[in-house]
């Protein structure tokens, strides 16, 4: 049995944000059920014992005072911009229409 | 002359510098030469033409100039300039360069153009070192081989039928092609050590927090870290030391004062320190373990140099790495697929419209802008860490992968217990043909499963060449790994092991790397 199915590849793709062909679609699905098969040795390793790490090194937040400083200008900021208009990202629409 | 100046080392340079033997202009010229007559061209897209090692992907001719103008006036009205002031480098195409084009490799940053330079990059700069240009890289740093660069790979200077690694390949053949004497890497797999490995050069991948992520284009938060390659033990020290230090703008940056990693380089002396060989990176070439026989050899006369040099040889066993590699590829996709997330077509980057939607929504955009930007290798992980990461899924994969994690961790702790550095080969095989993996995206990734461990557990990672395989005659590399904070040993080691090498083969390996085929026209 296949760890992902190509409706769950579509799935994923879609929450993902990536436009994917049918073609695509059916390479990846292969591959990626061929790299789930690969890493789920995973979960014969560890017991319910062992906690689980997310970072390397021990953390503390940091945070620096909350003082007014310069900063980049907006015609730096916006110059990267695919479409900007009145010193602001034009972006698409983002309602449905109704 | 100019022949003999991109042979020399960095610290060879540098001296000649300070001396006034030479100008910064001279040597920054005879890089830019050098990658001219070299590197290869590119299309109006930046895409690679034609033969050539094709190291870069942006070359800053006329700003490299006139920095080192400006450094030999400085050195001509007596100023007193950091070490390396003058020395020319080149950039990994994944840190931020006010005014120069940044790409990861991707074709969805095509034209970006960083308002900010990265911290590693103002330290270079106020270092006075001489930026070359940026180097090609896998996109988004996710590969071992610069194939998976939108702008054509990079070939490996000691056959150019052959990847030169990734994902820090640019970095690595500017290198070995004399193109640059130091390079900046960032690695998160082994995307420093790999590529060293297969193109006889040196990188080393600092405890994790060491060196500053500002301005690094993150790949896997949790794992990426930024670190120096060089030609020798002692160039990667002295770029590491300008490299490394707290950051205020990192929150992950270490606050600890940066290890004296020159020094260590210069102390020449390994009498009673304990070399770990870990057992399960010394694969069994008869049993086929993934390991080439010939890299097999050549780490095992490493370690005979060492105890020659009066170290002595310790095996430890680290059971948890053979899973290491598994929960390595949970780990990244997961992280990357959150860290992608920002490429949405709205602020910066690639904005394609959908064909045949006449008044698309942002998501719309948003979906085809990704979709024409990204390669197969980002998409391809993406999915994964979405699917790693969704509901259902995530206790099996992301959760388990996490305590691997831990494990690996524990592993390395029992280990440095026992051994003051851990050494294994650096990657299993030497390089291999362009095009041979492409297809086959768990034997790529398998090219990382003996650098990875070190970053899951955050440790510092040297890969230092240890000759040829005789199968083949491409570089073999030997990986050295530290207790984290203790970068300093892979320098005491690796100029140890580097030494007692070079008295071997007569000089330095890169002696032995055939010219690279002219460009021809």
């Amino acid at each position: 049995m296949s760890a992902i199915s190509r409706e769950e590849v579509a799935h994923l793709a879609s929450l993902s944000r990536i436009d994917l062909g049918p073609a695509e679609l059916d390479t990846l699905a292969g591959q990626l059920d061929v790299i789930l098969g690969a890493v789920a040795a995973v979960q014969q390793v560890a017991g319910d014992d062992v906690p689980a790490t997310s970072h390397p090194m021990p953390l503390t937040n940091v945070t620096r005072s909350d003082t007014p400083r310069p900063s980049l200008g907006s015609a730096a900021v916006l110059a990267g911009a695919p479409e900007a208009e009145q010193g602001r990202f034009r972006v698409p629409r983002i309602l449905e229409e109704d | 002359m100019a022949e003999e100046l991109i042979r020399r080392t960095a610290a060879e340079l540098a001296g000649a510098l300070t001396r006034r033997e030479v100008s910064s202009v001279e040597v920054t010229r005879a890089h830019l030469d050098r990658i001219a007559a070299v590197d290869g061209t590119r299309d109006a897209d930046g895409v690679a033409t034609g033969p050539g090692v094709h190291a870069f992907l942006h070359v800053s001719a006329e700003s490299a100039l006139a920095e080192a103008a400006f450094v030999d006036a400085a050195r001509a009205a007596g100023e007193t300039l950091p070490p390396l002031a003058g020395v020319p480098i080149a950039v990994k195409d994944v840190m931020t360069t006010r005014g120069v084009p940044t790409t990861c490799g991707s074709r969805i940053l095509t034209g970006w153009v960083p308002p900010y330079d990265a911290t590693v990059v103002r330290k270079l700069k106020e270092s006075r070192l001489v930026l070359l240009g940026k180097t090609n890289m896998d996109e988004f740093a996710m590969g071992s081989s610069t194939e998976h660069s939108a702008y054509g790979p990079t070939r490996n200077p000691w056959d150019p039928t052959r990847i030169p690694g990734g994902s820090g390949g640019g970095s690595a053949a500017a290198l070995a092609a004399f193109e640059a004497p130091l390079a900046t890497g960032t690695d998160t797999g082994g995307s420093i050590r790999q590529p060293a490995s297969v193109t006889g050069t040196v990188g080393v991948k600092p405890t994790y927090g060491a060196v500053s992520r500002y301005g690094l284009v993150a790949l896997a938060s949790s794992l990426d870290q930024a670190g120096p390659c060089a030609r020798t033990v002692l160039d990667t020290a002295l770029l590491h030391a300008v490299m490394a230090g707290h950051d205020p703008r990192d929150s992950t940056s270490l606050s600890d004062p940066v290890p004296d990693v020159v020094a260590a380089a210069t102390t020449m002396d390994v009498s009673g320190m304990r070399i770990g060989v870990v057992r399960e990176l010394h694969g069994d070439a008869e049993n086929g373990s993934g390991y080439q026989a010939g890299v097999l050899r050549r780490f095992d006369e490493a370690v005979e140099a060492l105890v020659d040099a009066g170290a002595k040889v310790v095996e430890v066993s680290c059971p948890s790495f053979t899973t290491a590699l598994a929960a390595y590829y949970l780990i990244l996709p997961s992280e990357a697929s959150s860290n992608l997330a920002k490429f949405d077509a709205m602020r910066y980057g690639l904005r394609v419209r959908p064909e045949g939607v006449s008044d698309p929504t942002a998501e719309q955009v948003m979906a085809a802008s990704r979709a024409a930007g990204f390669g197969d290798e980002v998409k391809r992980r993406i999915i994964l860490g979405a699917y790693a990461l969704s509901s259902g899924y995530y206790d099996a994969y992301y959760g388990s992968a996490q305590k691997v994690r831990t494990l690996v961790q524990r592993d390395f702790a029992a280990a440095f217990a026992e051994a003051d550095v851990l050494v294994s080969p650096t990657s299993p095989t030497t390089a291999f043909p362009l095009g041979a993996k492409l297809d086959d995206p768990l034997s790529m990734y398998l090219q990382d499963v003996a650098t990875i461990p070190a970053n899951l557990a955050g440790v510092p990672g040297m890969s230092l060449p240890a000759g040829l395989a005789d199968e083949d005659g491409l570089p073999v590399g030997v990986q050295i790994l530290a207790p984290a904070r203790a970068d300093d040993r892979l320098y005491r080691v690796g100029a140890v092991l580097e030494a007692a090498l070079r008295g071997r083969w007569g000089g330095p390996l890169l002696d032995r790397i055939p010219e690279f085929p002219p460009l021809g026209g």
